[in-house]
Parts: C-alpha cells; sequence; structure tokens
C-alpha cells in the first residue's frame, strides 16, 4: 500500500505539491493524471525517496520514506519512466540484469530470472544480446519493464511508461500491462497524460492540476460527477470530436 | 603484506642501480646554456674531462638561460659550466659593483663554488661597422662615432633597453643616430653586409667577425663591462678531482682570445660543424679534419633513436601518472561540486603559467634533467582530463543517474558499471587531448636538460639553423600525429560497443 498524506514540496518560488493525499491500496492500480507541470512526476519521486517533501508524511507497505529508509523502500519499488532509461552501454540482458546483480545474485539464478521475465512480457530472447539502441521504443519498454520486475518487487511506479511509443503500440502495450499487473498482483501508481490511459488502467483515478487534487474516484465518478467545471474540461478536451465518432 | 614486500623488492632494485652507478666511479656533470659559444666551451670542458681519465662526463647542454644553468650548479645537479665574469656580477651576485676577478672569487667562495682562470676572450656588447664604412669615415673607436648622426643604427632588442646597453652608451659616449631601429642578432650581419644600416650590435666573439669585412670599434673610454669567459664549478670537483681540475686550467685558461672563439664559433654557425668536432679539433684529438656541414647533420640523424626513446618515456609516463591523478580528481570534482570548482580553477591556474616558467619552477624542488620535466608536464596535462572526467560525469542524463540509485547501484558500483563507462567517450576525449599537448610541450623540456626532440629544437634555435630545428620539430609532430591515431583506435577499445551503435531501424 502506498499512502501520500497532505505532501507538499515546492521549488523555489513553484509549489509543485499542495497538500496532496493519495492512497493505493495493496493489488490495485492507480492513475495519476494530468497535464504537464501538473506535479505528478514530482509525487512519484517522493514515494521513491529521490527527493524529500517539505511537508506531509509518504508511506509505502507501512513504512515511512526518509534518508534512513531509502534503501529499503527502493528495494520495494520497481521504477519504469517514459523513454526507459536503459544503459546505452549494457545488452538487453545485463541492463535487466543489473538490479540483480547490483544484490550479489549468482549468475545462474539471474539467468533463469531474465529467461523467465522475457516469457511474462513476451520479450523475444535473441534480442536480449542486443543493445538499447538497437531496439525499438516498444521492445525497449518491455526491457524497462523486465528490469523493474526482476526482484519481484511489490510496487511498481510508471512514469508515462507508454508516452514516447506510436499508438499501435501503445494500444497493444496497455493491454498487456493490464493484464499483467492483475496476474501479478502488483500493487501499481502510474503517471499519465493521457485520459484514454486513465480509463483503460485505473481502477481510480487522481486528477491534478498545477500541484493540488481536483478529484479523486473512478472514471465513472470523474466524468459524471465532476467536482469542478475543470475536470470536464480535461476529460473532454481529448475525447474525438463527435463528427469523427460516426465512423467507428 | 603483498605490498610491504613490494616496497622491499623496489628499494633493493635502487640500490641495485645505485650501486652500479657508483661502481662506475666519479662522474662529472657538464652543463651548457643554449648558445652556439656556451655549448662549443661545455664540449671542451667535457673533452678535457675525459681526456684527464679520472671521471666520466654526463653533458647536460642547452640548459635555458642563466638562470637555470646556475640554480642547476648550485644545488649539485651540475659540477661545471662556462659563464661570463659580467654575468656573474650582474645576473647572478646582482652587484655590478663586483668587478674584479678577485671579488668574484671571494663572493663565489661562499656559495661553495670556485671560478676558474679567465680563459682569454671576452664575450661583451660591442658595435660593428662595415670596413667599406670604417675606412670611408675614419672610424676606430666608438668616440669617433660622435657627431655622425647621419647614420642609420640596428641594435638588438636586449642592447635597446639594458642599462649596460644603449641608454648608457649613449649618455656615455655622447652619440646621436638618426635612425635607431629593433633587429635579431642573426638578421644584423646580414643588413650591414648590405649597407641597408651602417651600425650594428655584435658580441665580441661573433663568428661572423672572423669571415666578414665588419670593422669592431674599440671601446676606448671603458663603457662596457667585462665578460670574460670563466668556468664556474662546485668546489668539490676541484678537491675531489684535483687532476681534471689541474687539465682543465692547463689546457683551456688563457688558450682562447677573441680570434680563436669567434673562429670556433663561425666553424659551427657558418660551417655547420658538430660543437663536438670542433672542440676536438681545437683540442688536436681530431687531426682537424674538416667534414663540413654534412658532419653535423649526421651526427643529428645518429641521436634521431635516442632522442625518439626519451621523448616516448617523458610523454608516457608523464600522461600515465597525468591519467592516474586526473580521473580521480575529476571524480572528486564531479561528488563534491563545491571542491570541485576550486579545483578546476586549480588546474586551471596551472595551464596558465608558461610552460617554460613552470619548468624553471621545477628546479629548486627536482634539479634538472627528466624528473623535473615529468613532473611539470604532468601538471600540464591534469587540467583536459581533470575537466573533461568532470564534465563527463556532471552531464550524465540524470534519469540514468536517478535509475542508478534506485535500482540499487551505490558508491563504486554506480561509479564502475554506470557512471564511468557512460562518460568514457568524454574522459578518453580529454586523455588524448592531454597527449597530444605533452608530446608538444615535450619539447621544452630541453630547456632543463630533460632530453627529447626538444633537444634539437634548443640546439637549432642556438645555431639559428632550420635544418636542426626541423630535426626535432617534425618528429615531434609526427608523434603526435601517431598517438592521435593510436588513441581513436583506443576508443574502440575503452568505449563501451553499445555507446558506438547508432541507433538504427528495428527488424
Amino acid at each position: 500500500m502506498i499512502v501520500l498524506r497532505d505532501v507538499a514540496k515546492r521549488f523555489g518560488d513553484h509549489q509543485a505539491l499542495d497538500g496532496v493525499s493519495v492512497t493505493v491500496p495493496s493489488h490495485t492500480t492507480h492513475v495519476l493524471l494530468g497535464g504537464s507541470g501538473s506535479g505528478k512526476s514530482t509525487l512519484l519521486r517522493l514515494v521513491l525517496g529521490l527527493m524529500d517533501a517539505d511537508a506531509g508524511e509518504v508511506t509505502v507497505d507501512g513504512v515511512p520514506v526518509t534518508a534512513a529508509t531509502r534503501g529499503e523502500i527502493q528495494r520495494r519499488i520497481g521504477y519504469v519512466v517514459q523513454e526507459g532509461a536503459l544503459y546505452p552501454h549494457l545488452s538487453t540482458r545485463d541492463n535487466v540484469a543489473l538490479p540483480a546483480r547490483a544484490r550479489g545474485w549468482p549468475a545462474a539464478a539471474i539467468d533463469a530470472r531474465v529467461g523467465e521475465l522475457a516469457r511474462i512480457v513476451d520479450f523475444r530472447r535473441p534480442l536480449l544480446d542486443r543493445y538499447p539502441a538497437e531496439l525499438s521504443g516498444g521492445q525497449r519498454q518491455r526491457v524497462s519493464l523486465m528490469r523493474a520486475l526482476v526482484l519481484d518487487p511489490p510496487v511498481l511506479l510508471l512514469d508515462e511508461p507508454l508516452g514516447a511509443l506510436d499508438p499501435i503500440t501503445r494500444t497493444e502495450l496497455q493491454g498487456e500491462l493490464v493484464r499483467m499487473f492483475r496476474e501479478l498482483h502488483k500493487t501499481v501508481l502510474l503517471v499519465t497524460h493521457d485520459v484514454r490511459e486513465a480509463f483503460v488502467f485505473g481502477a481510480t483515478i487522481t486528477l491534478l492540476e498545477a500541484g493540488r487534487v481536483v478529484q479523486q474516484g473512478t472514471f465513472g465518478d470523474l466524468a459524471r460527477r465532476p467536482a469542478t467545471p475543470l475536470v470536464t474540461e480535461f476529460l473532454k478536451a481529448q475525447a474525438p470530436p463527435p463528427a469523427m465518432a460516426e465512423y467507428f | 603484506m603483498r605490498r610491504v614486500r613490494l616496497v622491499v623488492v623496489l628499494a633493493a632494485g635502487l640500490l641495485l642501480v645505485a650501486a652500479a652507478a657508483a661502481a662506475q666511479g666519479p662522474v662529472v656533470r657538464v652543463g651548457s646554456k643554449s648558445f652556439t659559444e656556451s655549448y662549443i666551451l661545455a664540449e671542451l670542458i667535457a673533452q678535457v674531462v675525459e681526456q684527464a681519465g679520472e671521471a666520466r662526463v654526463e653533458r647536460k647542454f642547452g640548459l635555458g638561460g642563466t638562470g637555470i644553468v646556475y640554480t642547476a650548479l648550485a644545488g649539485g645537479e651540475l659540477d661545471v659550466y662556462p659563464e661570463y665574469t659580467g654575468t656573474i656580477a650582474r645576473a647572478i651576485l646582482k652587484d655590478a659593483g663586483v668587478t674584479t676577478l678577485a671579488a668574484i672569487r671571494a663572493r663565489m667562495a661562499e656559495r661553495g663554488l670556485a671560478v676558474g682562470e679567465p680563459l682569454g676572450f671576452d664575450n661583451a656588447y660591442a658595435l660593428a661597422v662595415s670596413r667599406r664604412t670604417a675606412a670611408r669615415l675614419g672610424l676606430r673607436a666608438l668616440s669617433d662615432l660622435r657627431g655622425h648622426r647621419e647614420l642609420t643604427a640596428a641594435f638588438d632588442p636586449g642592447f635597446l633597453d639594458r642599462d649596460d646597453g644603449w641608454p648608457g652608451l649613449r649618455r656615455h659616449y655622447g652619440l646621436d643616430f638618426r635612425d635607431v631601429r629593433i633587429m635579431e642578432h642573426a638578421l644584423a650581419y646580414r643588413a650591414l653586409a648590405s649597407g641597408r644600416v651602417d651600425v650594428i650590435t655584435a658580441f665580441t666573439t661573433d663568428g661572423q667577425l672572423a669571415r666578414e669585412a665588419v670593422t669592431v670599434l674599440a671601446d676606448d673610454r671603458q663603457f662596457f663591462p667585462d665578460y670574460a669567459a670563466v668556468l664556474l664549478a662546485r668546489r668539490a670537483l676541484v678537491e675531489r678531482l684535483p687532476r681534471t681540475w689541474a687539465a682543465l686550467e692547463r689546457r683551456l685558461a688563457g688558450r682562447l682570445d677573441n680570434a680563436t672563439m669567434a673562429h670556433l664559433n663561425a666553424e659551427v654557425d657558418l660551417d655547420g660543424r658538430s660543437f663536438a668536432a670542433v672542440a676536438a679539433s681545437f683540442l688536436g684529438a681530431a687531426g682537424g679534419a674538416r667534414a663540413g656541414g654534412g658532419e653535423r647533420r649526421a651526427a643529428l640523424l645518429h641521436e634521431l633513436p635516442a632522442l625518439t626513446l626519451q621523448h616516448l618515456v617523458l610523454v608516457g609516463v608523464s600522461l600515465a601518472v597525468a591519467v592516474a591523478l586526473g580521473v580521480p580528481l575529476g571524480i572528486l570534482a564531479a561528488r563534491r561540486r563545491r571542491l570541485g570548482q576550486v579545483e578546476l580553477m586549480g588546474v586551471g591556474v596551472l595551464q596558465t603559467i608558461p610552460a617554460l616558467a613552470l619548468l624553471s619552477f621545477m628546479i629548486p624542488l627536482f634539479g634538472i634533467g627528466p624528473v623535473p620535466a615529468l613532473v611539470a608536464l604532468c601538471l600540464y596535462a591534469l587540467l583536459p582530463i581533470v575537466r573533461n572526467t568532470y564534465a563527463g560525469l556532471v552531464s550524465l542524463d540524470p534519469q540514468l543517474v536517478d535509475m542508478a540509485a534506485v535500482i540499487g547501484l551505490d558508491g563504486w558500483k554506480r561509479l564502475g558499471w554506470v557512471e564511468l563507462p557512460l562518460a568514457s567517450v568524454t574522459i578518453l576525449a580529454g586523455i588524448k587531448t592531454a597527449a597530444v599537448l605533452t608530446v608538444g610541450t615535450a619539447t621544452l623540456a630541453a630547456f632543463i636538460g630533460g632530453g627529447g626532440y626538444g633537444t634539437l629544437i634548443v640546439t637549432g634555435l642556438a645555431l639559428n639553423d632550420a635544418t636542426t630545428i626541423l630535426a626535432g620539430a617534425v618528429p615531434a609532430a609526427l608523434m603526435a600525429l601517431v598517438v592521435h591515431a593510436l588513441f581513436e583506435a583506443l576508443d574502440r577499445l575503452a568505449v563501451p560497443r553499445g555507446l558506438r551503435i547508432r541507433a538504427r531501424p528495428p527488424r
């Protein structure tokens, strides 16, 4: 379970987060939805302990995120970012193995785990010996996901994981991720600006705007009982124009 | 434990080397400055010492100026070199009032140094005119120039502003010329011969004076200080090797008058003979066979392999040490940003010190020879290495750095597995820059006796001989190209394959 209570974070004059509370129950997927500058990536970085909150409290499975617990917290979290953040000097296999190697796993165990993950995320094994520069965007995100899963952490944090992909690959991966999160029983916090993606993934959604929570609930709650006109405006902005809907 | 054993082995090795050196008996280290006359005199000293048979000779020629060569003698790095009484008084004792040889001897004795008997010639400033002009105007001495305002003079740059140069001379004799211009010494004789100028500065032992239709005007009212050539030696040499010292005094003192010295200078400067051959024929050892211009060039070619090796060692060792120091310093600077700024400023300041000045600062600390040159070259090579290591590390993609933390890579693992490989292209570029720079800068090592290709460049500058300069400069340039190519090849080995692949369309 991930809990943020009244969290605030300021960068100079810019209030990135202002009194934000979010709860993600174990084994569920929660989506942070918002435009750029809404504070959603900052929130993930606070959960990871990459920076400290100015006020409020962040806990992961009951453990408060502090300088002292950072290592333990990070051990419980798999992290995926938009461009994948794969290491260009390492082969796919070595990228995936890196977290296990950092913790001193024996080589045989690492090999077995990498093979298993390739099956789970449907990644062709010959590609394991390629370098990131030799993979497509979709393949890179699969590798990034494998690396996030290699230690089998209970929590996954994904920051616009499909944001850099073409529409077809994105839709294909969306379906696979939803299935995987369910089968693997992960606690997932996913950041996106894409309303469709929020709809596909989100059991629950937090809509952020300028560092504040505008509304929390299911997609239905947001669509039918918008807390402010802004919610409707945000959802509608990404809906296909009515004239286009006729074609589907 | 293993480290202790290594130290013991190294110490034993050093002792062996020292013992081997000691077994070869006493050594006399002969120095010279970097102009023709000093080279010839030093070669004369070296050959006399060798013939005396008491000691081996080490030649440390072409040192860059009085400051360097005197500091080396005073510091025990040299045993003897040729000097001039005027220079001892003005540049070493810094007291123009010390004029007599006895007074100079007394003052130098306080410093543990001995001054030999004068060699017989005086290398002083003088003014010279063409023989034609002298005849036409009846010029014999400097006072004859008074009233000849119509003459054009060309003086070398040093002469124009030294107090014992033109300003003093002009007052002393009441001289005035219509046109006084600055001209390099080497060009002045040609300008005089072509009639473009009428009066030039000369040194009283210039080789040209022995060959050309030039008249030196006598210093009839004793303006110019005495620049009598003498041997300047450590007292220890005189006491330890009395037979050698006696041989030097017997065979050189009083044997070289102005005309003889000018003649020897001419043989090197104008005939292209080598210092060693000119010295040998003077001493009567080589039977006086004159070999002409090819002799010095042949000698140069003969030296080239040894100089190449010396140059490679200078570059290789200083670069290796600079990498061993610079990469960790760059890492430290990237980790501790505030300390890093101080550090980068420090290595930046090192870079702004002119190379020759940096080299001369090393002499009081490390003496002369390859060691101070290595230290100076290493300091010079630091900047590009430290700066590029720092720049490579601080400009890494922040997402990749964050990811390393999240993945659980800490401290050394993060550095070794992720950060250094990612920064490797930038770091190697810095090392490459340092290597190519060092090949060039190492040519200056010759000024403090460090050897290498610079030896030829320094000699060539002294002789005003382009061939000799090129014999050093061209191989140095070639070495820079080879080093560059080697590093290009090293890039393939040291930069991870994944960083060398360009993104290509996936299949």
